[in-house]
């Protein structure tokens, strides 16, 4: 198993507590393209976030690639995130005084690779993405679709893992989500990225092989979706 | 690094009025600290000039007024010295610590004529040891010597400045040796020329002991006694000797043995000491005043690199979700505020150094009228190499100093606390 949860807990305390994960057990292989749903306050980006590294948890154990990723310190949890995850956000938290390609190669600063490099890289990962025209350009003069479509370039850079994405469409129209979503699954098909996607969008979900459902900070039920069935309207649809 | 440099260019840039102003702030605490030394160093150098006129082992010996009754005299009595009084310097007595002995006595004032040329001076008589006492530097002929003190000629030693004027401005001060002047209505041969300099307050010229004593019959009278001498280092012992001296000279006048206004004894050597320590303190006195203009540099670099913190907290979230550790987030903000406080502590600097040298320009060429004396005011009103070096290491720790508590305040940052912002 590339990740394995077990009994993950985690309680959010402002004055009053919050239970929110509530014993997670969870499983996920590597190359599988995974979604996630549930209610909104189900605890969907607070498990991905616990996934990320981003956050802890209180009760549990959750292992990746063989790490048991527990009481890190925050030199430690950096090392981690840097070359284990990328991580995809719903608002692509681009940083906007830095061009395109100078916020894709900026994880592989941290992991002190050189600059000539590290251009050469994040180049190469634009003109994959078709960005290549627009490496050079401030990301208020990208479109929301390409402004995603970097924050995955820079998730992936550092060659994780996992490539974890919270709500990637959620700022996006439904011809852009329809695009994200296929680079997403030709990442995973071709690249063999282990991908997993948080949505409220049975489109979006549907375009993954697995749903997994949490509901009251446990996870709920399961479905398969190899032939993507599963949305209500149809395949192939993203609907908004 | 150079990747560091950029980012501190590319933060500097977004905040130019910003950084202007807290610049502004360290620029003029270092302008000020240079400023203050400068004047400091100026005031010092002037006190120094004085001082290295003499000898610093030596001391001079004045007669005074007795205050104390003895011998069946009353207090009041004049005591004047004369030699015996110098052959009690130069005895067994004192032999461990006295080495060259000469008396001085003030003549005049006269006026030096030497063809259509006159000047009013003093003629200081003394003997040839004089010379290293108060380092008195010939630039042709000799001075005083013994010859001169045995027959009791009567040759002169002019001050260069007096030479000048006696040659109506002109330099070649060596076509006056072997010519005569008059003063006093006696015939001087000139033996030698000796070095003055601009700060030099009084200008005298020396003559032979011997010869005025003769002249103006002043059999014995030696006016003051100049004495050089070795081996006293603390102020102790200074004193001890003052004391046992003193009342080697009291009892040869029949004054109370410790008396201390019957015979006044000027030593350079403790006088040195305590100039020493006055220079210190008025030192270390500029270094704290500047240093708490510094301060307030520091204060305001510090809370601006806060706001700064405070606003990029989400930049530092998504850094810090794409790997960069604690101590990479601390590093661009200690290397702002550093390169901040140093860039702008040196054009501080520059400028301070700037109105050092329009002091020295302005205020250093003068000088004020000080009981007759011509007094410099400021010397040199500069600050050395070593004071910039200080600087430096102080802006680069100031800089720090400065960071260090915004700096913590970014690295502790959490990612999904700055992500969560909106
Ligand atoms: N930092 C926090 N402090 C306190 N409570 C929090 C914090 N983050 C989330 N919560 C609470 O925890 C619960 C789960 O939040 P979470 O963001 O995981 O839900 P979600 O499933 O992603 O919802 P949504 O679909 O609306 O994004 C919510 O009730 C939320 O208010
Ligand atoms: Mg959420």
């Amino acid at each position: 198993m590339l990740i394995e949860l077990r009994g993950i807990h985690k309680t959010y305390d402002n004055g009053q507590p919050l239970h929110v994960l509530k014993g997670i057990d969870l499983g996920i292989d590597q190359g599988e393209f995974v979604s996630i749903m549930g209610a909104s306050g189900s605890g969907k980006s607070t498990l991905l976030n616990i996934l990320g590294i981003l956050d802890n948890y209180d009760e549990g154990e959750y292992w990746l690639d063989g790490k048991l990723i527990k009481n890190l310190s925050e030199t430690e949890a950096a090392h981690y995130r840097n070359c284990l995850v990328g991580f995809v956000f719903q608002s692509f938290n681009l940083i906007n005084f830095k061009t395109a390609v100078e916020n894709v190669e900026l994880p592989l600063y941290y992991q002190g690779v050189s600059r000539k490099k590290r251009n050469e890289l994040a180049m190469h990962f634009l003109e994959h993405f078709g960005l290549a025209d627009w490496a050079t350009h401030y990301p208020n003069e990208l479109s929301g679709g390409q402004k995603q479509r970097v924050a995955i370039a820079r998730a992936l850079i550092t060659q994780p893992r996992i490539l974890l994405a919270d709500e990637p469409t959620g700022a996006l129209d439904s011809k852009t989500s329809v695009e994200v979503m296929n680079l997403l699954t030709e990442l995973n098909r071709t690249e063999k990225v282990t991908i997993i996607v948080v949505t409220h969008e049975s489109g979006v979900a549907n375009c993954t092989d697995k749903i997994i459902h949490i509901k009251d900070g446990v996870i709920g039920e399961t479905t398969m979706n190899e032939q993507h069935k599963a949305s209500v309207f149809g395949t192939a649809t993203i609907m908004k | 690094m150079k990747d560091l440099f950029e980012e501190i260019w590319e933060s500097i840039k977004r905040n130019k009025l910003r950084t202007a102003l807290t610049g502004f702030a360290v620029a003029w605490g270092i302008f000020m600290l240079i400023v203050l030394l400068g004047a400091g160093n100026g005031l010092m150098n002037a006190f120094m000039n004085q001082g290295d006129r003499f000898a610093t082992n030596t001391m001079a010996v004045y007669g005074g007024v007795t205050s104390k009754p003895a011998n069946g005299y009353q207090v009041g009595r004049g005591i004047e010295l004369n030699d015996r009084d110098i052959t009690i310097t130069q005895s067994a007595l004192f032999a461990d610590y006295v080495d060259k002995v000469s008396p001085v006595l003030y003549n005049g004032p006269y006026t030096l004529v030497f063809k259509s040329q006159h000047l009013s001076t003093y003629l200081c008589a003394c003997n040839p040891d004089l010379l290293d006492m108060n380092k008195i530097e010939l630039l042709f002929g000799r001075f005083i010597n013994r010859n001169d003190i045995t027959m009791q000629r009567k040759t002169i030693v002019l001050a260069a400045a007096h030479a000048r004027e006696l040659l109506n401005g002109g330099e070649d001060y060596a076509s006056l040796l072997g010519k005569t002047v008059t003063g006093g209505g006696i015939t001087w041969l000139v033996v030698g020329v000796y070095k003055t300099d601009r700060s030099a307050q009084r200008v005298e010229d020396y003559v032979p002991i011997s010869t005025i004593q003769t002249l103006h019959n002043k059999r014995n009278m030696v006016g003051q006694i100049n004495f050089s001498f070795h081996g006293l280092t603390t102020r102790e012992e200074n004193e001890q000797f003052e004391k046992t001296y003193r009342a080697a000279l009291n009892r040869a006048h029949k004054a109370a043995p410790d008396d201390e206004s019957s015979i006044w004894i000027w030593n350079r050597f403790t006088q040195n000491m305590q100039m020493d320590k006055g220079t210190h303190f008025i030192r270390r006195a500029l270094w704290i005043l500047g240093i708490f203009t510094l301060v307030g540099g520091i204060v305001g670099v510090s809370n601006i690199m806060l706001i700064t913190v405070k606003e990029r907290t989400r930049e530092f979230g998504i850094r810090k979700a794409i790997g960069a550790s604690p101590w990479e987030i601390m590093k661009l903000i200690l290397a702002e505020s550093v390169s901040i406080t140093a860039l702008f502590g040196y054009i501080g600097m520059f400028l301070g150094m700037v109105a050092c040298e329009v002091m020295k320009m302005t205020v250093g060429q003068s000088s004020v009228e000080f009981f007759g004396e011509t007094v410099q005011l400021f010397v040199n009103p500069t600050v050395g190499l070593g004071i910039s070096v200080g600087v430096t290491i102080l802006l680069v720790i100031a800089g720090t100093l400065a960071g260090i508590s915004p700096a913590m305040k970014a690295a502790r940052i959490r990612p999904i606390e700055a992500l969560n912002e909106t």
